[in-house]
């Protein structure tokens, strides 16, 4: 093709050259020489530049080209000379801040570590034989592609802070360990092993069964299944499980929670006899809540014999029969780390793990005791007492954790690399690590369950105060009338005055009434009930009261009243009128209410104390399109801020003092729109619509309100600190 | 001329060659695109053709076999117990569990001080915090757990403190047993210049508990790392957290500040010397001085005078004050007083420490709690801080707080985390789970032995994502004899029982009198157990606590024998429980107040603006209170509490208070919920006595001396029923009996 090509063009030329004097002018002899070496030296220097710069790119696209139809077999072929260097065992002293290179990984704004895949390649030895036995397994590759294909992965070598080997390390058992070795320190950015990540399962061999992989391997971080506290560098190594194939075959879907026909099964071939006879006693002792399996014998061996298990004659589905019993014996083998594990938790049965100084997979960041019992080899027979003392409610609750560790850090080689790489992720960026309950909550308790941002029980100071927020349009006069009350609270720090209307300016400055405490206005650029939720700079305390224009026959007492509550619930919404959702059942909605209800689950922001927080939330992290829907309603926001606040501390707001006279209570939230049905409509639409963007209904109903301790007590009022609450 | 046209030809030709040569690429490379899916080109690891023919890491069978069982599991863990010491001690190997098995349960023994032997105030500290323990015994027969007299906290030879010869007289002892089962406490491990973890003498199979832990030497699952503390450290109580408020936007005045020595040569040199590169005056500030040591003038270089005076400018207090973040970066040895310090002040520690194991690090998630910089990373700091979010900023900061009014506000505390991570260890599978470590209100208030079940506590409900149990059970406390069916307590059992939440009754007996036959007692829709509590040698006040295994339910409404409700007060009272489940929920309010001319804490029961106490007489609580209370309490309150036959509800809420941190929550208007005695009552009860108030006043004194400071809060409002009192028609109340009160 390139000949003909060639030629083509070599025609093109021809038949421009012909053309060419005309097109050429004419030039000075003396400048002829200087022209052409000019002119060839831009060539030069462009054919140079196309070579390097399409040369090998040319060559690595075309072979990404074939890759696909590339087989394992075609990978590049090294040969290991003899007297290759073998790295040394590695160090149990490593540790990330002493055998990890940093500098490497860097400061990033992602927070996320950049790993390197080697090519693949073939080692052999200088006879030609192979350095394992079976080559890439399907597993590693697995496990590769996920890496490759995840955010991790960086094709870039100088950018990588992690390097992962093409070379198959799961079993040692298929290993030659000297050779593999040196093929190790082969690599080219080998450099003592430095940031490599080396994954095991299947560590050591007969007759001691060494805990880690025996391969010699510098500072190379290792994956292994199977350490023991003695093998275990911590935060170094990563305890991984070791990988059930059997999963795939086999899909055992997740078991509801009920009672199960075993409560105790053993389903491993290879328990040591001393174990065998302590099982063999404890189920004499216990009867049918036990069942011990063994191998089948009379079974032709092979594949089936894997997935099936006997007990006296009688034949069991493996894994199927784990789902029958409450609990399964995981023991120790002649390895710590054993497959059965997996399809236990796969089976949604609670492990019980009798495997001493065993580092449980992951045990870095997911909290065992939540899924699993440990008990130690020597108690093995008093396994049935201790698993007895365990409440019923809690082993379902440890069934489906099990499964969920299951589902999300075992099921598959993907599942466990990219665990594995996010273990590494958080050393090196520990401030961005991931959080106890993001390792260990299973998506439904993640659902349901609440971590207040403000969880700290803090009852803050009286003495900074509150600052009052007045959303305004233009009702001058009312609005006077508002500061004028408030600023007799005694806790009032400061007033700002949230002016709405773009087209009429504030009143001058002189007109306004005079206060104790600093006074500001602040114009908005829109008119948006939003405005009122922004967290402006102005506003120094922590308590906020939202207040409307027209709020006039609140108190001084009340008001303080409320602050005070306010201190004690500094995570919730403390307001005067409440209002409650309902479910209606006809139309199978949501619906508003605000009759004279023995429920508040709502109460209205025209006069309500909250955290500044909220302010905060509400501007930055409403989610979906609640704002813009309340902005384009002008409607809402008071029901929105419920929303957002029951939702992120899952606790209903605080309705202080009694039910008041609000002369038009609905009216409070916009002007001019009168109480009626329109109206009331309107607001059910709200609650629907958050309802739906928050995917559950956060508001929580309450049947109480705050009054003061003394409140209609027949008690002198001089004597109350809060005389005047509920006056109409 | 002719070579001119040709070079130009051949010059056109070359251009027009290579411009379809880098099109030709581009073309190739475009074709790549369209012609795959996007994914896959850049994907390096490529998808083999033969991907499904690949073998299995390893065969099923060789994965279900295993190598065979391995070898007897007996001799194993024999030769470990010989391979397996000192250095690669772990409990499986250098701890005798069987100390810890006998009916005693945990228990720690301290050998017995030895004449002129001179402990430190720190270790006299230690030690006072382990006798004053639930786990203390005098008797080393059932001891599980040995501490030594001998002061072993400071083991720098240059120190005053330093006790020679520890290697002959720990030897000569005989329990010593090579350290097994032993527990060493450290703070200062090494000396000048290299201050490396040598303790000066074997501490063999002994537990270390030790500050300054370094990783490489830390025995993992078996040495338990402390912090640094100094000897002013409160014994018990302890100063609470500097934060009282969370102010938005979190950022305080400063970003990051270090205040501290520079050391010019030796050990940890490398960090302190490089910190002052980060100064820049304003929100960062990295002060170090030279002056330290006695000759510092010796070693001293061309930063130092300029550096000692930009320290002089700023006061370390207010720097921890009006910082956001501080760091805390190694000092000679890689644990620091700062570390206390600044978890305590709520600015976020940045930690400089490579290889430091980090405080209790077996069960509190640091992570979410400061930020572990990297020594080698130093520059990198300011970025780092700089962007952690508002959210994770109030996040970090409040959770210094919990972990240092859980774990380290006192030197009892620290020292009961240590033994308590031991004894979860010892006795595993009824230990607590790092949630139960890491939540609010900190391990040593859950005690595993009542259950490992998170929804047992009232304190996770809402991490949970569920709420508390629909049924309560009510508990009277019964102390006079039955003569008659018109009695105070029929007419309670009858309100009590009509409550729909009601699953059942326990009356505790508690008179000098049988328990009457259970015909005497009235028909009930709800079961009723009678406990008598006559069996013990006296009648035990404190018994109404105690944890009955009968009581069923989360809720616990608690009565006295004479207490007066209705029906729909309990049921109300219920409901407001069921929104606080982690404090007491009723009706009688108490409260407290100090008194500056007696200096002491008062107690009074008059009506006041606020209360601090709700009586248990009539009051909902959760039943881990009941296992806390006599549990938790040191048997010195509880003998008092049944000495007088007083006080036990005023101890009940200094528990729940000093858990929660909040006060209880008094519900509706009634303030007297017993009737007032009358002339002709047969007994008079306890409560009117003088005396018997006295004795209040002095409980209060008592108590708060125990927890060493007070944790009763006061509150200023109740939770009434949403309509109480409103001007509105009765029938539209649920709760209508409560406004006749």
């Amino acid at each position: 093709m390139g000949l003909a090509l060639e030629r083509l063009i070599m025609c093109a030329s021809v038949k421009y050259g012909s053309r060419g004097p005309a097109l050429i002018p004419r030039m000075k002899t003396k400048y002829r020489i200087y022209y052409i070496t000019l002119f060839s030296v831009v060539l030069l220097g462009l054919i140079a530049t196309g070579m390097f710069q399409f040369w090998p790119h040319s060559i690595e696209s075309s072979a990404e080209w074939s890759l696909d139809r590339r087989s394992v077999h075609d990978a590049p072929l090294v040969r290991i000379p003899m007297s290759s260097p073998i790295p040394e065992r590695g160090d149990l002293s490593c540790r990330m801040h002493t055998c990890f290179d940093v500098y490497r990984c860097g400061y990033n704004p992602k927070n996320k570590i950049k790993v390197y895949i080697y090519p693949l390649q073939r080692f052999v030895d200088e006879v030609g034989v192979p350095i394992s036995s079976t080559g890439l397994s399907r597993e590693y590759n697995d496990l590769l592609s996920a890496i490759s294909d995840s955010d991790f992965y960086t094709d870039d070598v100088s950018r990588a802070c992690l390097f992962i080997p093409s070379i198959d390390v799961l079993n040692q058992n298929s290993l030659r360990i000297r050779e593999t070795a040196q093929a190790l320190a082969m690599l080219p950015r080998w450099d003592k092993g430095m940031n490599h990540l080396l994954f095991n399962m299947l560590p050591g061999g007969p007759p001691d069964y060494n805990t880690a992989l025996d391969v010699p391997r510098d500072r190379a971080l290792l994956a292994g299944g199977g350490f023991s506290t003695w093998t275990y560098r911590q935060g170094y190594d990563v305890s991984i499980p070791v990988y059930s194939p059997l999963s795939v075959e086999v899909d055992l879907p997740e078991r509801q929670p009920g009672p199960r026909r075993y409560f105790i099964l053993s389903s491993q071939t290879a328990i040591h006899r001393e174990y065998r006879v302590e099982l063999e006693r404890l189920k004499e002792e216990n009867g049918e809540a036990l069942l011990l399996l063994d191998k089948c014998s009379n079974l032709s061996q092979g594949l089936a014999s894997v997935r099936k298990r006997c007990y006296k004659g009688q034949v069991y589905d493996y894994p199927q029969i784990l789902q029958e019993s409450s609990f399964c014996v995981v023991l120790r083998g002649a390895r710590l780390g054993q497959a059965t594990l997996s399809d236990v938790l796969q089976a949604g049965c609670v492990p019980v793990i009798m495997a001493d100084s065993y580092i449980l997979p992951f045990s870095e960041v997911l909290d065992w005791k939540r899924a699993s019992v440990v008990i130690p080899e020597e108690k093995l027979p008093e396994m049935y007492t201790i698993l007895k003392s365990i409440p019923h409610r809690q082993v379902e609750e440890m069934q489906r954790q099990a499964r969920w560790f299951w589902e999300a850090y075992f099921s598959s080689m993907k599942a466990i690399g990219m665990t594995t790489l996010q273990i590494i992720n958080d050393r090196i960026y520990p401030y961005a690590a991931l959080t106890y309950e993001e390792w260990n909550n299973p998506p439904v308790v993640k659902w349901t369950s609440v971590n207040s941002p403000l969880f700290l029980p803090l009852i803050p100071p009286r003495s900074p105060g509150f600052t009052a927020v007045v959303l305004t349009y233009d009702r001058i006069e009312s609005l006077f009338r508002v500061i004028t009350e408030i600023s007799k609270v005694p806790s009032l720090a400061k007033l700002l005055v949230v002016w709405n209307n773009q087209n009429k300016s504030p009143p001058e400055e002189s007109l306004w009434p005079k206060v104790a405490v600093p006074l500001k206005v602040l114009r908005t650029k829109e008119n948006k009930l939003s405005n009122r939720f922004f967290p402006f700079d102005e506003i120094e305390t922590e308590a906020v009261l939202a207040i409307d224009d027209d709020i006039i026959m609140l108190t001084s007492d009340e008001l303080q009243f409320g602050y005070e509550v306010w201190r004690e619930f500094p995570d919730r919404l403390v307001g005067y009128p409440g209002r409650l959702h309902l479910w209606d059942h006809e139309m199978g909605k949501w619906k508003y209410e605000s009759e004279w209800t023995n429920e508040v689950s709502m109460v209205l922001t025209g006069a309500a104390f909250y955290h500044k927080y909220f302010n905060y939330l509400y501007t930055y992290k409403m989610p979906g399109d609640i704002k813009n829907w309340v902005d384009a309603h002008m409607n809402c926001e008071d029901i929105a801020m419920n929303f957002l606040v029951a939702n992120i501390t899952g606790k209903a707001p605080i309705k202080v003092t009694p039910r008041k006279k609000f002369k038009c209570p609905e009216c409070t939230a916009i002007d001019g729109l009168s109480l009626d049905q329109t109206h009331m409509v309107e607001r059910s639409e709200c609650i629907n619509k958050f309802a739906s963007v928050f995917a559950t209904m956060p508001l929580k109903v309450v049947e109480h309100r705050a009054d003061p301790v003394l409140y209609k007590d027949d008690f002198p009022e001089k004597l109350k600190s809060f005389p005047n609450i509920g006056s109409l | 001329m002719q070579a001119r046209k040709k070079y130009v030809l051949l010059g056109l030709c070359m251009c027009c060659w290579l411009l379809l040569y880098y099109w030709g690429g581009l073309q190739e490379r475009l074709l790549g695109l369209i012609t795959h899916k996007r994914g896959e080109v850049a994907r390096p690891w490529p998808s083999w053709l033969d991907r499904d023919l690949l073998p299995g890491y390893a065969d099923q069978a060789e994965l279900q076999n295993d190598g065979g069982s391995g070898d007897s599991p007996r001799q194993r863990r024999q030769s470990w117990a010989g391979i397996y010491k000192d250095s690669r001690c772990r409990m499986d190997t250098c701890f005798d569990f069987a100390r810890c098995q006998g009916q005693s349960g945990f228990r720690v023994y301290i050998y017995p001080p030895e004449k002129g032997e001179r402990v430190s105030e720190s270790y006299h500290k230690i030690l006072t915090s382990v006798v004053e323990s639930r786990y203390y015994t005098s008797d080393p027969r059932e001891a599980c757990l040995f501490v030594l007299g001998i002061d072993t906290l400071d083991r720098d030879q240059l120190s005053t403190q330093f006790v020679p010869n520890v290697d002959e007289r720990i030897r000569g002892y005989p329990l010593w047993n090579d350290g097994r089962n032993h527990v060493i406490f450290n703070l200062y491990s090494g000396t000048w210049p290299n201050y490396t973890e040598d303790l000066g003498f074997n501490v063999g199979q002994a537990i270390l508990a030790k500050a300054s832990l370094n990783t490489e030497h830390f025995r993992p699952g078996f040495d338990i790392s402390i912090p640094l503390f100094s000897k002013e450290h409160p014994q018990k109580g302890g100063e609470r957290g500097w934060l009282v408020r969370n102010t938005v936007p979190p950022r305080r005045k400063y970003l990051l500040m270090f205040k501290g020595k520079r050391y010019l040569t030796g050990i940890g040199s490398d960090t302190r010397n490089a910190l002052h590169h980060i100064h820049n005056g304003k929100d960062i500030v990295s002060l170090t001085t030279c002056r330290h040591g006695k000759d510092w003038e010796k070693h001293k270089d061309t930063r130092c005078d300029h550096d000692n005076q930009e320290y002089e400018r700023f006061d370390y207090q207010e720097l921890l004050h009006n910082s956001t973040f501080c760091l805390v970066p190694r000092g000679r040895r890689l644990g620091s007083f700062r570390f206390l310090e600044s978890l305590q002040a709520a600015c976020i520690p940045v930690l400089l420490s490579n290889g430091w194991e980090l405080p209790f690090s077996d069960v509190i998630q640091w992570n979410q709690a400061v930020i572990e910089g990297d020594e080698r990373l130093l520059l990198q700091v300011p970025s780092t801080v700089r962007a952690v979010g508002i959210d994770r900023v109030l996040a970090l900061r409040q959770r210094t707080q919990m972990l240092w009014e859980a774990y380290f506000s006192s030197v009892d505390k620290i020292v009961l985390t240590t033994l308590e991570i031991i004894k979860d260890r010892v006795y595993s599978h009824i230990s607590r789970n790092k949630f139960m470590w890491n939540a609010l209100p900190g391990g040593l208030l859950v005690l595993p032995e009542y259950s490992t079940h998170l929804a047992h506590y009232p304190f996770y409900y809402l991490n949970l994502g569920i709420s508390p149990g629909q049924e309560f059970t009510a508990v009277i406390h019964a102390t006079s004899p039955l003569v008659s069916q018109s009695q105070p307590i029929m007419k309670l059992l009858q309100v009590v029982s009509k409550s729909k939440y009601c699953s059942q009754i326990i009356i505790l007996w508690n008179s000098e009198k049988p328990p009457p036959h259970r015909s005497k007692w009235p028909p009930m829709p709800v079961p009723l157990i009678i406990t008598d509590g006559r069996r013990k040698v006296s009648i035990q006040t404190s018994s109404r606590f105690l944890p009955h295994a009968a009581i069923e339910t989360e809720a616990v409404l608690s009565l006295d024998e004479d207490t007066v409700l209705l029906t729909s007060e309990i049921d109300f009272a219920f409901h407001v429980w069921r929104s606080f489940p982690e404090r007491i929920v009723g009706y009688p309010p108490r409260s407290h107040f100090w008194d500056p001319v007696k200096k002491a804490w008062g107690y009074t029961s008059k009506w006041t603006n606020e209360y601090s106490i709700v009586l248990t007489g009539a009051a909902f609580y959760h039943r881990y209170y009941h296992h806390l209370f006599s549990h938790y309490l040191p048997s010195s309150l509880r003998v008092l509490v049944d000495r007088t036959s007083n006080c036990e509800d005023i101890l009940m809420n200094f528990l729940v208070s000093s858990v929660t941190n909040l006060p209880p929550i008094k519900v509706a208007q009634r303030k007297q919920y017993k009737e007032m005695p009358t002339l002709q009552g047969t007994k008079t009860a306890p409560w009117v006595n003088p005396e018997h108030f006295t004795q209040r006043q002095e409980c209060v004194s008592t108590f708060a001396s125990w927890f060493g400071y007070m944790p009763l809060v006061h509150s200023q409002f109740r939770l009434d029923p949403v309509l109480f009192k409103d001007h509105v028609s009765v029938l539209r109340k649920r709760y209508k009996d409560l406004e006749r009160v």
